[in-house]
């Protein structure tokens, strides 16, 4: 049996990349404004900063292996886009670069939701 | 040259974010310099680029050149770019929106946003009031101060843009603001969240004094709140009887309202109104004869009974009670 299928005929996998994007950016702000809220003005954040720091890393080992699928998918980059011949081959090809390009997009965006986490330091008030 | 003028003024004056008076508005402005300079760096690429093409009409690139452009000129380097910036502002916020612990705090002052006024009051080390005062607050250079900024009816917002970056007053919440001015001078704050009729008719004047200054200034004020107003004979009699003191605060005497703005050292007070009109005997004058046509949704009444005399006695006495 095969860890990860050898092609994935299916639309949902263009999703991935923004769906962990948007789970890894809620988990970031909740999980910050519930234990600010819970605790006393100018708690520190260093366990909270760790473990977003874990999540963070997930997220974006999520990201690269949706991308890394969508590669195989585009062929490699063998071929060239636009891809718009209504083909099954082309299907293919059009959502494994529309996939990539989602990737590159929720792995940027996910770098940018967790910068803070580098910066700040305890809650305020 | 006529227009770099708005740039120029608007760089100068007592309520500009460019004319710093404090640590956090410097860093805010050098910030701002920064973000800006980035921006016009980018637009001067963008808008060159963009005449690169227009001047290369007929010229077209090489497919593979193309996409290579498309790739680093439209996805690295702005990626890179706006991460650079970020980055920078994110490490900036400790010092524009700076946070210590409690107990470092030189000075402590809690402002209320009231419509359409401020109510400040000066509180000691365990946070009992040492005196009220409204509208305006006077602060020391080189120290750190802890503002308690609170709302009594609606949203406000306190922003002081020489002094530090802006913060809502919110009902219910206590918001803290921490203050490091550095800078002897007068600097005005409007606020700056839509708060009802009068909204621009709300701003404070900030003085900032040596410390030497601010210290015989606290103490003047806090003995003088202990004892007896010498009473002046005629103007306080008729603030009394008009029934002025249900409203308002003279520390000392028997007006004790608290609805409305102390007006203890009113004299000290450059405006009155929270920055309506002048503190001189007309401004004074027809703000009591009629607040409202001043400052529209206030809720001081009109007082169309006062006679003349005994309008000019309440002026006069407010303009010199201490």
């Amino acid at each position: 049996m095969r860890l990860l299928p050898r092609e994935l005929e299916t639309l949902w996998t263009l999703f991935t990349a923004p769906v962990v994007w948007a789970l890894h950016f809620l988990v970031c702000y909740l999980t910050v404004a519930i234990h600010c809220a819970k605790v006393d003005p100018g708690a520190s954040l260093a366990a909270i900063r760790f473990m977003l720091a874990v999540a963070t890393v997930l997220a974006l080992a999520t990201i690269v292996l949706s991308a890394t699928l969508a590669w195989r998918q585009w062929g490699f980059g063998t071929q060239e886009p636009p891809h718009e011949e209504p083909t099954r081959e082309d299907r293919r090809l059009f959502q494994g670069f529309a996939t990539l390009l989602l990737s590159a997009l929720s792995f940027v965006s996910v770098l940018f939701v967790a910068l803070p986490l580098a910066a700040i330091e305890r809650c305020a008030s | 040259m006529i227009l770099t003028l708005p740039l120029i003024i608007s760089c100068q004056g007592e309520q500009s974010t460019l004319n710093t008076a404090g640590s956090e508005a410097e860093d805010i402005a050098h910030l701002i310099v920064v973000t800006a300079a980035a921006g016009a760096i980018v637009w001067v690429c963008v808008v060159g680029l963009m005449l690169f093409a227009a001047a290369r009409r007929g010229e077209p690139m090489a497919e593979q050149s193309a996409g290579l452009v498309i790739a680093w000129g439209g996805v690295v380097l702005p990626a890179s770019l706006l991460f650079i910036l970020l980055a920078y502002v994110l490490f900036s916020m400790p010092a524009t929106r700076p946070w210590f612990e409690k107990s470092r705090a030189d000075v402590e002052i809690e402002i209320t946003g009231e419509q359409y006024w401020w109510r400040v009051r000066y509180l000691d080390e365990r946070g009992n009031v040492l005196f009220e005062n409204a509208n305006e607050i006077r602060l020391p250079a080189g120290r750190k101060v802890r503002l308690l900024l609170r709302a009594h009816d609606v949203i406000h917002s306190f922003w002081l843009p020489s002094l530090a970056g802006k913060m809502d007053m919110i009902p219910g919440r206590t918001n803290i603001l921490w203050l490091e001015p550095e800078r002897v001078g007068i600097y005005r704050g409007p606020c700056t969240e839509f708060c009802g009729t009068s909204h621009t008719r709300m701003s404070m004047q900030a003085l900032v004094l040596e410390p030497q200054a601010f210290a015989s200034w606290v103490e003047e004020v806090s003995s003088a709140r202990k004892s007896p107003a010498d009473a002046r004979a005629h103007g306080q009699e008729a603030f009394l009887q008009h029934g002025c003191g249900a409203c308002h605060a003279i520390d000392g005497t028997a007006a004790r309202g608290r609805l409305g703005p102390n007006l203890t050292r009113l004299f000290e007070r450059d405006r009155i109104g929270a920055g309506a009109s002048a503190n001189d005997p007309s401004g004074r004058m027809a703000f009591v004869r009629n607040a409202g046509a001043i400052k529209p949704g206030a809720l001081m009444p009109a007082f169309p009974e006062i006679n003349e005399s005994d309008l000019r006695a309440i002026s006069d006495y407010l303009g010199a009670a201490r």
